[in-house]
Parts: structure tokens; sequence; C-alpha cells
């Protein structure tokens, strides 16, 4: 599914990721943690394919193909879907269009056949319903005074109904309150499956406590220095980075 | 023994010179004294070099070398028109065609100028200033045409095209239609105007309005200016705005190699308002300029401006906006805003704002910006899926809605999205945003 191999990124200039090596099979949700700088964030930037970040070796292969060759919305198409730490603002965007836009992008990538206005709304009403959204947040602008946990569910939103195959959820739970943790929980949960992945990326286990990953990894100065099961993220929540730290 | 000029303000003055006993008014004394007036203006003024200030971003050189020749008159167009179920007065190279026009059942009067001159005694050339603007002063000499339109006193006109089309000619026709319009009292009108070419056609459009808005009258007037990509459109506006009456003023600036949309409004009586906003849109080769000059001549009149350029390929755009508050109009609201985007490293935009205030007790701002897509935004979008053109054309829209916003008047939005896309579409972009 996703193979990364000795991944080496940098930032203008500045060495990020320094030999990163991850595999996520199907089905399967790893949480990367670590502390801040240790290059959480710009793992997920590489993988989604932002500009600035340079991939100086190594690889990354998804379903088979060369990640890093894709440009970003061919990846998106493809399946991964990154939810950002701090969405941005889209003045004169409207989010039902927007939405709509990019859910037809990824449809004729798969060979679907478009929605049509009325089709989207009551797509986009289902899910606004779950996700506990007024029905008002898709008549105005993207994001544009959205609250900070109002954006996340906007995240939340386009990541239901662009079903991905392979979703990077990055510090998601970064200023949430405890509501709008579970609600990005549920979504992920919802639609953990066969053919859906995660790489959670978060500074606290708190959000691991509603999204159970079936792997948990240690990032730090940009290797993993450490992976074992869910009850790592407990057991650095008890004891800390540093000791993992030290001990790599 | 004197040279023949083929080209530039001699090969017009030439011109006049040549059809003096045949132009529309030719018997009418004082349709004649205003022609030699204007003659005597143009003659003084030429085409306009950068080095007079009005002019200093806009370069007419390529018009005062070209050779233009008369518009054809009679040729048979076989123009098929949409129709649209608004009123239209259609004009083709510069020339009132009542056949392709639909003006049945009016509450108000639509006229040809050609055949309406004898009573426009005393109207024509009311609010035009030829001794100020070269470009006035050619229209004021060579005028042939125009549409003439009256609203009476308290009538709601609706909604009324004006269809300005060029056809395809190696003669690089030249024409100048007057156009005037009056709103007495009260009344109000919706006016479309589109001018259009075909992509090849060179040829010089150069239409001037005189508007007359009376006390407490309304006039929504809205430019898709889509001039073909070899033409020359040179346009200058006249209103004049009595007391609580409203100039509201929308442009599209996306036709033409060269385009210039001059707008002078004159806020005349108290708690006159104007609203002028536009967008221009300009690709590859294309140099578009709006000059505005807003005069509050009285208290307590709002003016409104917003103006979007977005700018594509080598390509120049200028914007420049003078509000001048004169002494008496105290509690002014005056608002200008122009925003520049660069779509290419090859792309220029000059902008002058000026204010000139005279009055102690006014509210009066500008701000001007220029910018690119931004690098986050555009990254957003394609990370959902959205193909980098597609997510530019969003965000170029975006751009515009502000301005587009602004538009009162639903006709002239309608119009106008319609207009966008058609740009898009051109510069090889399937279209932006899906709308809902």
């Amino acid at each position: 599914m996703l193979k990364i191999e000795n991944l080496h990124a940098t930032v203008d200039g500045k060495q990020i990721l320094k030999g990163l090596t991850l595999e996520i099979a199907p089905g399967e949700i790893h949480a990367i943690m670590g502390p801040n700088g240790s290059g959480k964030s710009t793992l997920s930037y590489v993988l989604a394919g932002r500009e600035g970040y340079e991939v100086t070796e190594g690889s990354v292969t998804y379903k088979g193909q060369d990640l890093l060759a894709m440009e970003p919305e061919e990846r998106a198409v493809a399946g991964v879907f990154l939810a950002f730490q701090a969405p941005v603002e889209l003045p004169g965007v409207g989010n039902a269009n927007f939405l709509r836009t990019a859910l037809n992008a990824v449809r004729r990538a798969k060979g679907e056949s478009e929605v049509d206005a009325i089709q989207f709304l009551k797509l986009a009403r289902a899910r606004m319903k779950v996700l506990n959204m007024p029905d008002d947040m898709l008549k105005r602008p993207v994001n544009v005074g959205f609250s900070g946990g109002e954006k996340k569910r906007n995240e939340m939103l386009q990541m239901a109904m662009l079903s991905p195959t392979l979703a990077l959820l990055d510090e998601t739970d970064s200023g949430l309150d405890i509501d709008a943790l579970k609600m990005v929980a549920d979504t992920v949960n919802s639609l953990r499956g066969p053919t859906f992945s995660a790489l959670v990326i978060t500074h606290y286990q708190r959000l691991l406590n509603h999204i159970v990953p079936d792997h948990v990894h240690v990032l730090s100065a940009g290797r993993i220095i450490r992976s074992g099961g869910p009850e790592l993220a407990q057991e650095l929540e008890a004891t800390g980075y540093a000791a993992s730290v030290a001990a790599a | 023994m004197t040279a023949v000029n083929t080209t530039g303000a001699g090969a017009f003055l030439a011109r006049h010179e040549g059809l003096r006993a045949r132009l529309p008014g030719a018997g009418l004394p004082w349709v004649v004294a205003m022609r030699e007036a204007a003659a005597a203006a143009f003659r003084a003024q030429g085409f306009p070099t950068r080095r007079v200030e009005a002019w200093r971003y806009t370069d007419l050189a390529a018009v005062n070398g070209t050779v233009f020749g008369e518009a054809l008159t009679g040729v048979d167009d076989a123009l098929a028109l949409p129709a649209t179920g608004n009123s239209r007065a259609v004009f083709v190279d510069g020339r009132f065609r009542a056949d392709l026009s639909t003006l049945d059942g009016l509450g108000y009067t639509v006229e040809s100028l050609a055949v309406a001159l004898p009573s426009l005694e005393g109207r024509l050339g009311a609010v035009a200033r030829p001794a100020e603007q070269a470009l006035a002063a050619l229209n004021g000499m060579l005028f042939e045409d125009g549409l003439v339109v009256t609203v009476p006193a308290g009538v709601a006109g609706g909604v009324l095209e004006l269809l300005s089309f060029a056809t395809l000619s190696d003669r690089a026709p030249a024409y100048h239609p007057r156009h005037l319009v009056r709103l007495a009292e009260g009344a109000s009108l919706t006016l479309i105007e589109t001018a259009a070419g075909p992509a090849a056609a060179r040829y010089l459009h150069n239409p001037v309005f005189e508007i007359e808005v009376a006390a407490r009258a309304r006039f929504n007037h809205g430019r898709l200016q889509q001039e073909g990509l070899d033409a020359f459109f040179l346009s200058t506006v006249y209103a004049a705005v009595a007391e609580g009456g409203t100039y509201d003023n929308f442009t599209l600036n996306a036709g033409a190699r060269l385009a210039r949309n001059e707008i002078h409004v004159a806020l005349a009586g108290p708690k006159a308002e104007c609203h002028m906003n536009g967008v221009q849109l300009v690709a590859d080769g294309q140099h578009a300029d709006t000059t505005t000059a807003l005069d509050h001549a009285a208290p307590d009149c709002a003016s409104r401006q917003t103006y979007k350029t977005v700018l594509a390929g080598r390509s120049r755009g200028v914007f420049q906006g003078k509000i001048l508050v004169r002494k008496v109009a105290q509690k002014t609201d005056g608002y200008q805003m122009n925003q520049a985007l660069l779509l290419s490293p090859d792309a220029e935009i000059d902008s002058k704002p000026q204010l000139e205030i005279y009055a102690d007790d006014v509210k009066c701002s500008h701000g001007a910006t220029v910018g690119e897509l931004d690098a986050d935004n555009l990254f957003f979008l394609r990370s959902r899926g959205i193909p980098l053109e597609q997510a530019k054309a969003i965000l170029v829209e975006a751009f515009l809605t502000e301005a587009v916003e602004a538009v009162a008047d639903e006709a002239i939005r309608a119009a106008l999205s319609g207009a966008v896309s058609g740009w898009w579409q051109r510069q090889g972009v399937a279209g932006g945003i899906e709308v809902a």
C-alpha cells in the first residue's frame, strides 16, 4: 500500500527527514508521534506533494506507483488525503462549490459519473448530519470565519466525501476540544476497513484513545527510532519522548 | 504642396475635411459648429503621447501608426444573434441596424442618433469635454451614429441591451459612435452593452457616452468589452448625476489588443451616488487601461469603486483613479480599491490612485494591492484532487468575486459571469468552479 524507504528530505536547504522507513499495509492505521521539530509535518507534506520540500534520497511507493513523481492532484485522485493542521481560508470560494469540484475531480479519475448539484447536496447533507455540521457551512466561503473546530470538521467532511484510501492526519487534533476530537476519531473510524489506511500524526496520545492504531512509531530527528503497538503511545504519554530519544 | 497623411491624427483630420459635407447633421449649423470645434480640439491635441500625464501608461503609437479606413455601408451581415428576451439595439461597424434590433413596446424612447440628430440641439455635447479628452474630440469630429435613449420621469425602463459588433474587413475601419442616455426624474434603466468582433479583425471602436441622470433616477450601466484581439477599443464615458440619483457602472475589460475604458462622473447634486466596479482580464499581448475620474461637486454624495485586474502572459494593465472633492462637497463618502493579480512574471500593472480634496469634512479612502496566486491556497485545492489549471481558475474567480458581487443588477451579474468563463476558455482552461 504505502512503502517509504530511507526517505531524506530538505526544506530551505535544511535536512529534516534523515532516512525514514515505514510501511503501511491496506486497512492499517499507523500513528506517528514525536517531539516538535522531529519532522512529522514535513513527512505529511512530502507525501502530499507540497512545493518546497525536496526529497534528496530514498523512495515512496504507493499502490506500486512512485508517489514522489506524481503531482499533488494526481496523488489526491489516487486516494491520498491530507487533513491539514491549519486549513487555509478561501474568501470568494463557496464551500459547496469547492467540495463538489473536488468530489467530481476524484470521481472522474475513478471513472465514475460526476454528481450534479442536487445529488451533491444530498450526499453532503447526509455526511454533515453525522459530523454535526450546520447546513449553512456549505454556503459560506471555504473556512472563512470558521472556528478552529469548524475548520477541522470541514476537513473531516472533505475526507468523508472524497473517501480516500490513505488519509494523512497532520496533527488534526491540535487545539481541539474533546467533542471535536471525538468527531475526528469517529470520522476516521467510520472509514476504517480493508481498503482504508491512515497515518495519524500527533503530538499527544489522547487522539489515540479514540482512534486505536495498529502500529505506533516514534519520530525523532527525521528518523523512526521506535515502533510498537498501541501500548507504546500510552508508555510515551507516561514517560515522555526523552527516554526513547536517549535510548535510540 | 502638402503631404497626404495616411496615418495618425492627420489622417482623421483629413477624413473630416473630406466628409464634412456628407456627415450626419451637415445641414444643421449647430452640429457643424460642434464638429468644427471638436476638429480644432483634436488638431490641437492629436493622439496623446505618453508625455501627457493622463496617458503616461498607455501608448497609442499602434493606433497612431495604423491606416484606418471607413466602415463599409450596406453590408448585409447574416448575424445570428441569440435571443435573450431583452429589448436590444444592435450596431454593426458603428451603424444602427433597425433590422437586427428589437425595440417594440418600450415605455421610453430609443432612437438612432443619425436619425434623431435634428432634435438633439442642446443635448448632444452637453456632458462631453472634447477640449480635455482628445478621443472625445476625435469622436465629436467624426461621429456618424449612436444610440439615443430617453426615459421619461418615473418610468422603470427595465433592461435594454446595446450590442455593438465589428465585422471582418481588410479596411481596418474606424468608427466613433456617440451614445446619449438621459433618465428623467425618478426614472430607472439597466443598459447592458456588449462590444465584440472577430478575433482577426483590426478596427478602432471609439465610443463616447453622454449620460444624464436626473434627480432620484437610477442608471445601471453594464459594459462587456470583448472586442476582437486585434482591435483598438478607446471608450470615454461622461455621466452627470443630479440630486439623489445613482449611476452604477460595471465594466468588464477583456477584449481588444489595446483597450482604454475612461469614465468621468460628476456627482452634481446632493446625495447623488456612483458605483464604479470593473474587472480587467488581460491575456498575452493585450493592454487594458481603466481610468476613472470622479468629481464630487455637491455635498452628501457617496462613491464606491472596486477594480480588479488579472494579468496573464506578457500583458499590461493600467488603473488610474482620480477622486476630486470640491470645497462645497462636504460629507463626501468616497472609497476606491484597485487590486491586481499577476499570473505571469511577464505581466505588468501600473496603478495610480489620486485624491484631490478641498472640503474639510469628508471620508475618503483608497487602496491598491498587487499580488500573485497564493501557493498555500493552490496546494490546498490540488491536494483535494483539483487540477492545477482549474485550481488557478477557482482562485482567480474568487479574486474577482468582490468586484462582481458589488454589481447590484442581476442581469449584469449574469452576463458578466458568462463573459468571465468565456475568457477562461480562450485561455485554454476548461473553466473554474462548478456552479451549484
